[in-house]
């Protein structure tokens, strides 16, 4: 037998090329077809809430190298959708007040970085040459900045829309506040989580040709759904489906901000390229992605909550405030997310928990890795944390109180989830968890640990965080698999790539399904000409979603590898295995042959066109006496499938950290930081925690460094890698223990569930605690409420605790 | 409006380009779009992020950071000039490999460039030089854990020496 590929630290296939500069993402295409490219660049509002005037572009009309200048008024006249608003991806009854933003904006402008008007030139440098020459007149108007701001509706961002508030949900299990009202213990907070942002290192860009010898149009463009892009395209465009191809090529970085579509960008290029019938470019650059793109987390929270003396939750009441920005074409995914896995591995008796969707003069939200699910872990993990101080108890105690237990699966907690189906958690082992946990992090010995630090005058604290994370939401993806009869194996899923290795993991499972040498496989994502039905890459889906179909495309090839190979060999087909690519009788090696040929033998034919095809010509092979295909079968080694769960699957895990803060300087330090991650079978552990690793270095950036500044006018006053603090190695955890845990699901038939975003999800949760213990001795009651917490802002904190202190002991 | 045109000649990976380029191009949209070696990658062209880092006479720069006219005397090396004369990956290139330095590709030619300078400078770096080593380039996707060991890894397969 081969050694099985899937569970193993395979390495990459698609590193070769990264590693050699032989990556192509979308900025190194390039389409001459007789002439060469031209560039885009997007003229973009300098304020966060104006009317448009006018615009004058008549100095921009004699560059030499300028081919077209529009505005919203030239829309119209490409094509008649595109002077509609943009699609609102995801509607939802409680989003009665849903708004997109215009290809171009039109009379107003909502946000700084709108993009206002599109120049085409010879080259980037001439393009914004050209945007620099357009006069834009301006009435500003008061903007909207922060979520006090949009409660207070002093002013409105959208004139028809009361309140600035998209919109208000609402769901309840039990009567939460009934239980609150009558619990022995009663806790209320306020917890904030500022913006953050994906910010992948390569920004968003797209490239697009047109072809008036076939009138089709292509689309190559930096994106986490080609079949969206496609399909969107398509539409605004006034084009048939069949007449778009969208290729997303290597993609660098996504992280979520690439799954909102159609960017302006997305439309005005293709729709330039039909229009000057040239291949045009845009690439974004990073002051565009910070002002133009989406950020994500900017939330402000109320718990109330109610409880019994072991800390068991009797009722709990979140309402929170969620900054959606300017405009919402993804819904309302985001605050939903929060709303329902916030309860993480938990079952309060009752539940309630309200939102309002607000909007505000600022960039779009949509989801970054995680998509509310920090904000969610946030709130409950500092909730756990103030039972266990008010009840004097260990923080994993009441914890394990609260758990979920392992033999109550399927459990149903009772709410619709982001998906439209039930929050009902499929599989998992959370006490599990919790020991494994505090075995890595040395839980159990820490208070040893804080003596022999506080002796040499350090102060340090530990944190501990748990989560459930749902993955792998439908509504389906499918896969491709065509065995050539050259025997390699070319396999195709819809979704794309961001980095995730799906090149490497999915060649795994078919691998080991078909029984080929991995080198024999290829495949290829995001290439709506390969597999033109599918959903798109986030919510940590791609290994549930496409991984289950490519595995079920790669069986039905293989029951149509044996159906073939058994009639050659005359043997039953349970009698047949296959190795190396070769399939032969189990006993008998002598009776083989090799997937190559049958491919040749799957279609007849009647050309020969090379020495191995003429065995499957019509003088050689076939009964006469029936058709060459037979009635219920195709030409070809070929297997398709479709993979469509009835709801998500729950992964889950628990996060510590051990940090040191500095006590003059308000610095802090990460010691030790340790994992404890199920996301059922892996299928390559070394990829699974490279995920963990990232998603914990953004994490540690969205609790320690990272948010957008905006002023009062609305504008982002860090809009550069010089002032947005990003971790480099210096802020990253030294190294992360990892131990993983493996409860498969259920619900998909490689038992896997989603790790893409499971790092970030608890960071917030656990730096907060971890650090709010350090400082107990010093500093107590000093209380971490809100993310991202700088040493200026802990510093701050502990000013204000002196006077308290002071208080407390001349009291004493 | 037309804008004055330098001819220049670069030399990259050993080879001598021609090229026609205006004062204000980019050394990185040089490489990138008049020589189509799309390699080097930008990802912030304000010299943070490191991804367009080249080796300039063997010293690693942003490439972002200057004008192709002002790198006519130079030899610049960029990732498509890391492999080994035989084809096979560079020991840096091959360190990343295995230790899964990389996810989406983006920033690794920087991170790649930087390490080869960085090694034939201090060829057996401790773990806090080999973490100071890449200090100086943002990746978004690895959290860097894996970066460090590539230059661990890389320094014992002998790429300073």
């Amino acid at each position: 037998m081969t050694t099985k590929l899937v569970g193993a630290k395979v390495q990459r296939v698609e590193d070769q090329r990264f590693l050699r500069g032989q990556g192509r993402y979308v900025d190194d295409i390039d389409v001459h077809a007789g002439t060469p490219t031209l560039h885009a660049a997007v003229l973009r509002s300098p304020h966060a809430h104006a009317r448009v005037r006018d615009i004058d572009v008549e100095a921009v009309l004699d560059v030499e190298g300028v081919h077209a200048v529009w505005t919203y008024q030239d829309l119209a006249d490409l094509s008649v959708n595109l002077a509609d608003p943009l699609p609102l991806l995801i509607p939802h009854p409680a989003l009665t007040h849903g708004r997109t933003q215009y290809a171009l904006a039109k009379d107003e402008v909502n946000y700084v970085g709108e993009a206002v008007a599109f120049v085409v030139a010879d080259d980037r440098y001439l393009a914004e040459d050209a945007v620099d020459r357009i006069r834009v007149d301006y009435e500003p108007l008061p903007p909207v900045v922060g979520i006090d701001a949009a409660r207070a509706a002093e002013h409105l961002v959208h004139e028809d829309v009361p309140g600035n508030v998209g919109a208000r949900l609402e769901q309840e299990v039990g009567d939460a506040r009934a239980a609150i009202a009558d619990a022995p213990h009663r806790l209320s907070l306020d917890l904030t989580v500022e913006r953050s942002a994906s910010t992948p290192l390569e920004g968003r860009g797209v490239v697009a040709r047109w072809d008036p010898d076939i009138g089709r149009l292509q689309v190559w463009t930096s994106t986490q759904t080609s079949t969206g892009v496609r399909a969107a395209v398509a539409v605004k465009l006034g084009l048939d489906l069949g007449q778009v191809d969208v290729i997303t090529p290597d993609v660098g970085g996504g992280f979520g901000v690439k799954i909102n579509h159609p960017w302006p960008e997305e439309l005005l290029v293709p729709a330039a390229a039909r229009a000057l019938g040239r291949t045009v470019k845009f690439t974004e650059d990073r002051r565009e992605h910070f002002i133009s793109a989406a950020h994500e987390r900017g939330q402000v929270h109320h718990v109330e909550v109610g409880f019994d003396d072991d800390g068991r939750l009797l009722g709990l009441d979140v309402t929170f405030w969620h900054d959606h920005g300017a405009y919402t074409p993804y819904g309302l995914i985001v605050p939903i997310i929060t709303s329902t896995q916030l309860l993480g591995p938990y079952k309060p008796q009752s539940y309630r928990v309200v939102f309002e969707s607000l909007y505000t003069n600022t960039v779009m939200v949509t989801p970054y890795r995680g998509a509310g699910r920090p904000q969610g872990c946030f709130v409950m993990e500092r909730t756990m944390d103030a039972i266990a101080a008010h009840l004097h108890k260990d923080r994993t105690e009441v914890r394990a109180t609260n758990f979920i237990q392992p033999d109550e699966f399927p459990y149903d907690q009772g709410l619709v989830f982001q998906d439209g189906r039930e929050l009902e958690y499929d599989s998992g082992d959370y006490p599990r968890s919790l020991e494994m946990i505090k075995r890595l992090v040395g839980w159990d010995e820490f208070e040893a640990f804080r003596a022999e630090m506080a002796a040499e005058g350090r102060r340090v604290g530990i944190g501990l965080a748990c989560y459930v994370e749902g993955t792998g939401v439908g509504p389906y993806e499918g896969a491709h698999v065509h065995i050539e009869t050259t025997g390699k194996v070319k396999v195709a899923t819809g979704l794309t790539t961001q980095g995730q290795g799906h090149a490497t993991v999915f060649a795994q499972l078919v691998a080991d399904e078909l029984g080929v040498p991995m080198t024999d496989v290829e495949v290829v994502t995001g290439d709506t000409r390969r597999m033109p039905y599918a959903v798109g890459t986030f919510a940590s889906r791609s290994a549930v979603m496409s991984g289950s179909a490519v595995h079920l495309a790669a069986k039905r090839a293989k029951e149509k590898v044996l159906r073939i190979a058994s009639d050659a060999l005359e043997a039953d087909v349970d009698d047949l295995e296959i190795v190396e690519g070769v399939v032969s009788v189990k006993g008998s090696p002598g009776a083989s042959i090799d997937l190559g040929t049958v491919a040749v033998l799957s279609n007849p034919l009647r050309y020969a066109f090379d020495e191995k095809s003429r065995a499957a010509t019509q003088f050689t092979v076939g009964d006469p006496g029936k058709p060459p295909v037979a009635e219920d079968d195709e030409p070809g080694l070929e297997g398709k499938d479709f993979y469509s769960p009835e709801r998500s699957t729950f992964a889950s895990g628990m996060h510590a950290v051990i940090v040191e803060t500095d006590p003059d300087t308000a610095e802090v330090r990460i010691l030790k930081y340790a994992v404890v991650h199920d996301c059922g079978n892996l299928i390559n552990p070394m990829i699974v925690e490279g995920q963990i690793h990232g998603g914990i270095a953004q994490g540690v950036g969205g609790a320690l460094y990272e948010r957008m500044a905006y002023d009062e006018h609305g504008q982002l006053l860090n809009a550069s890698f010089m002032d947005f603090l990003m971790p480099y190695v210096t802020e990253v955890p030294d190294t992360i223990e990892i131990d993983h845990l493996e409860t498969p699901s259920p619900l998909n038939p490689i038992g896997v569930k989603g790790a893409g975003e499971a790092g970030v999800i608890p960071s917030a949760a656990v730096f907060a605690a971890a650090i709010e213990d350090a400082e107990a001795h010093d500093h107590p009651g000093l209380a971490i409420t809100g993310m991202p917490i700088s040493p200026s802002e802990l510093f701050a904190l502990r000013q204000a605790q002196e006077p308290l202190l002071k208080q407390h002991e001349e009291d004493a | 409006m037309t804008e004055e045109l330098h001819e220049i000649r670069l030399h990259v990976n050993g080879t001598s380009y021609a090229l026609t380029v205006p004062g204000r191009r980019l050394l990185s949209d040089a490489l990138r779009h008049d020589l189509g070696l799309t390699g080097t990658h930008v990802g912030c062209e304000h010299g943070v992020c490191g991804a367009c880092t080249i080796l300039v006479d063997g010293a690693p720069m942003r490439s972002c950071l200057m004008f192709a006219v002002s790198a006519v005397d130079a030899e610049l090396t960029t990732v498509e000039g890391l492999a080994d004369a035989d084809g096979s990956l560079g020991p840096v290139q091959q360190a990343f490999l295995e230790c899964h330095g990389l996810q989406c590709g983006f920033c690794t030619p920087g991170f790649l460039t930087t390490i080869t300078a960085g090694l034939r400078d201090n060829p057996r770096p401790t773990h806090a030089e080999a973490r100071e080593m890449v200090a100086g380039n943002l990746c978004r996707c690895t959290g860097y854990q894996n970066i460090v060991k590539a230059v661990e890894r890389a320094a014992e397969l002998g790429a300073g020496r």
